[in-house]
């Protein structure tokens, strides 16, 4: 644990969540802030990276767990691992580019420790200066720390840096579904990430941007302005014998559907905070493209199964507290929080083994749209964020209201689901009573 | 891959052609123009500068040699421009109001190529300031034209922007071309 000083007690931050309002400190004050690192992100299953980023041994990626900076390697045995980017010797960090290949050690640049992709100490040049001293090269206090646990999900790698707790696969529960999706409707069975994730900053705390994700009511509302200029130009190129790429379609539907017309979709709430958003944007279209995909599922897995992948109706899982997964879109976002109003996240964009290229085109035609640095759309929700993160700062208001729908979810077991045709704050509500719950060390 | 990227990637990035002091000029003062049509936010001068299958193309990676097919941070023909103009001055696109200020300075101009038929491979520096809600943002990096000979005077049929901080982190989004 890390030392910090407790200036909020339980009571005080339990009271800082009710049942339809959250109370603004939660996303501004500091000392909160430390407090979410040390018992939800440094405590609970952490998004690291796919296998595929670590592809050779020798590899490494860079990642952030809490406050905590930690690295993803791939040793010559072929095998994953997860630990903290610190040499034993003096502290230094070993690994500084964002990825790259070690070859066959990780060398300290500062004394030239060297290191095996599984963090053991190898070697140490002049090691007779260590003869007769506390210091042994298998020594536990000489290696690379590995993060408390480590492991993955079908490829999809995850560290908590809890000793004790659940395991990932029950921390996943139903919302796994998600992975299985980006792994699944690969004909090919396998899925692996396309180039270099973007790196963008959320200027806001990194609770806004989770709360954005399944906000039925923000669509048509933000994106506006980009739906109706993609409905013009698809009007354009219709009226000059074009047929627009089904990305602007994407993009259109912010106008057609206007602010109302979201609540179709329905948000389902599961333990430990993940929150899954039922399919829309056409997840079947009948065109030639998907015709064809669909005909390569069939041979891959037979009809029977095919059909089983085809027929999730699933648009985004939302993975507590740290990430997105659009497998439709065949993307996946994670988010690194680094202070109370700024988040680092990843975008990545993976590809379905053995699918037709234009299925691969189509999803990636939206994640231009949507998540490129030049994005359309998500360039105003950055800016809402960053408002809402100004506001939250003033003192013009204590609470952030939760109330579209409250009182209403429909409970299933341990599920809890917005009412039909609802553009239900659920998420949102159910988000924040699972935060509360971690900050208290209720488990959750 | 498309003809204009086809010729990108097979031209010399180090090459100097020997080229006259007209042609210099010409291709100096096209460059020029572009950037005065940011700054000054002439869309309709900025669409004509375009063939028709030109493309407005940035890069994710440097080790890119096509736009088409792989992610990038722009990636555009003339009716994505279209719509992100329309976007853009769309009386609801909250995050650009007040729409930003560009000033562009371009340099190093080296002409890479001429072709027989007058068809140009450049490549540029430039460095672009924005000024956007209070705040100045600094934008610099690596152009590379190939522009087409027409009766009208020069036209892009690939430009290749590469940002030298590539890479990121994006602390903001670009949401005009550079």
């Amino acid at each position: 644990m890390m030392g910090c000083v407790v200036t909020w007690t339980n009571a005080e931050i339990a009271a800082l969540v009710e049942p339809d309002r959250a109370h603004r400190k939660a996303y501004v004050d500091s000392d909160l802030f430390d407090l979410e690192m040390e018992r939800i992100f440094e405590r609970a299953w952490v998004y690291v990276g796919h296998e595929s980023q670590v592809r050779n041994p020798g590899d490494y990626y860079l990642a952030r767990i809490g406050r905590q900076p930690m690295m993803m390697t791939r040793d010559h045995n072929g095998e994953i691992h997860v630990l903290y980017n610190r040499c034993p010797h003096r502290g230094a960090q070993l690994c500084s580019a964002r990825q790259g290949n070690a070859g066959r050690r990780i060398r300290c640049s500062y004394h030239a420790w060297m290191f095996n992709l599984d963090g053991s100490l190898d070697n140490i040049p002049a090691i007779g200066g260590y003869d007769g001293t506390a210091l042994t090269i298998d020594g536990e206090d000489f290696q690379v720390q590995k993060a408390e646990r480590a492991a993955d999900y079908r490829g999809f790698w995850f560290a908590s840096l809890a000793e004790e707790g659940i395991g990932l696969e029950e921390h996943l529960g139903e919302a796994r579904t998600g992975f299985d999706q980006l792994i699944d409707r690969a004909p090919g069975g396998e899925t692996e990430v396309v180039g270099e994730c973007f790196h963008m900053v959320q200027q806001s705390n990194w609770k806004i941007f989770l709360e954005n994700q399944l906000d039925a009511s923000h669509p048509g509302a933000t994106h506006e302005s980009t739906g109706v200029a993609a409905m013009t130009v698809e009007r354009d190129m219709r009226k000059a014998g074009d047929e627009p790429p089904m990305a602007y379609g994407f993009l259109s539907d912010f106008a057609r559907l206007g602010i109302e017309g979201w609540g179709k979709f329905g948000t389902v709430g599961h333990p430990h905070g993940h929150c899954t958003l039922e399919g829309y944007m056409g997840l079947r279209p009948d065109d030639p493209d998907t015709n064809e995909y669909v005909k390569c599922m069939y041979d891959a897995y037979g009809e029977e199964r095919a059909e089983e992948i085809l027929g999730v109706n699933l648009h985004h899982s939302l993975i507590y507290p740290c990430m997105s997964i659009q497998p439709p879109l065949q993307q996946l976002r994670t988010i690194r929080p680094i202070s109370t109003d700024r988040t680092m996240s990843e975008i990545w964009h993976f590809r379905l083994k053995d699918a037709p290229e234009a299925i691969y085109q189509r999803a990636l035609g939206y994640y231009y749209l949507v998540n490129s640095p030049s994005t359309m759309v998500n360039a105003d929700d950055l800016f809402n964020w960053w408002k809402v993160q100004h506001g939250l700062e003033s003192q013009g208001g204590d609470w952030v209201s939760f109330h579209r729908n409250a009182g209403f979810d429909v409970i299933d077991g341990a599920l809890r689901k917005s009412p039909d045709g609802s553009m239900s704050e659920m998420p949102m509500r159910h988000m924040m009573h699972v935060w509360r719950d971690y900050m208290t060390g209720e488990g959750a | 891959m498309g003809e204009a990227a086809e010729r990108l990637a097979a031209s010399d990035p180090f090459q100097i052609a020997e080229v006259g002091i007209e042609t210099q000029l010409a291709v100096e003062r096209f460059l020029h123009r572009q950037a005065e049509i940011l700054d000054e936010k002439q869309w309709d001068a900025w669409l004509a500068l375009f063939t028709g299958d030109g493309h407005y193309w940035m890069p994710a990676r440097e080790d890119q040699t096509d736009g088409e097919g792989v992610p990038n941070i722009f990636w555009e023909n003339l009716d994505m421009m279209e719509m992100r103009i329309r976007r853009n001055n769309h009386p609801q696109a909250h995050s650009q109001a007040p729409n930003n200020r560009l000033c562009h300075v371009v340099s190093n101009v080296i002409i890479e190529d001429e072709a027989a038929n007058g068809d140009i491979i450049v490549r540029s520096r430039f460095h672009c300031a924005e000024y956007l809600r209070y705040e100045v943002r600094n934008f610099t990096g690596k152009y590379r034209h190939v522009l087409n000979k027409t009766d009208g005077g020069y036209k892009i049929q690939l430009q290749r922007v590469d940002l030298v901080n590539r890479e990121g982190p994006y602390e903001y989004v670009l949401q005009w071309w550079l």
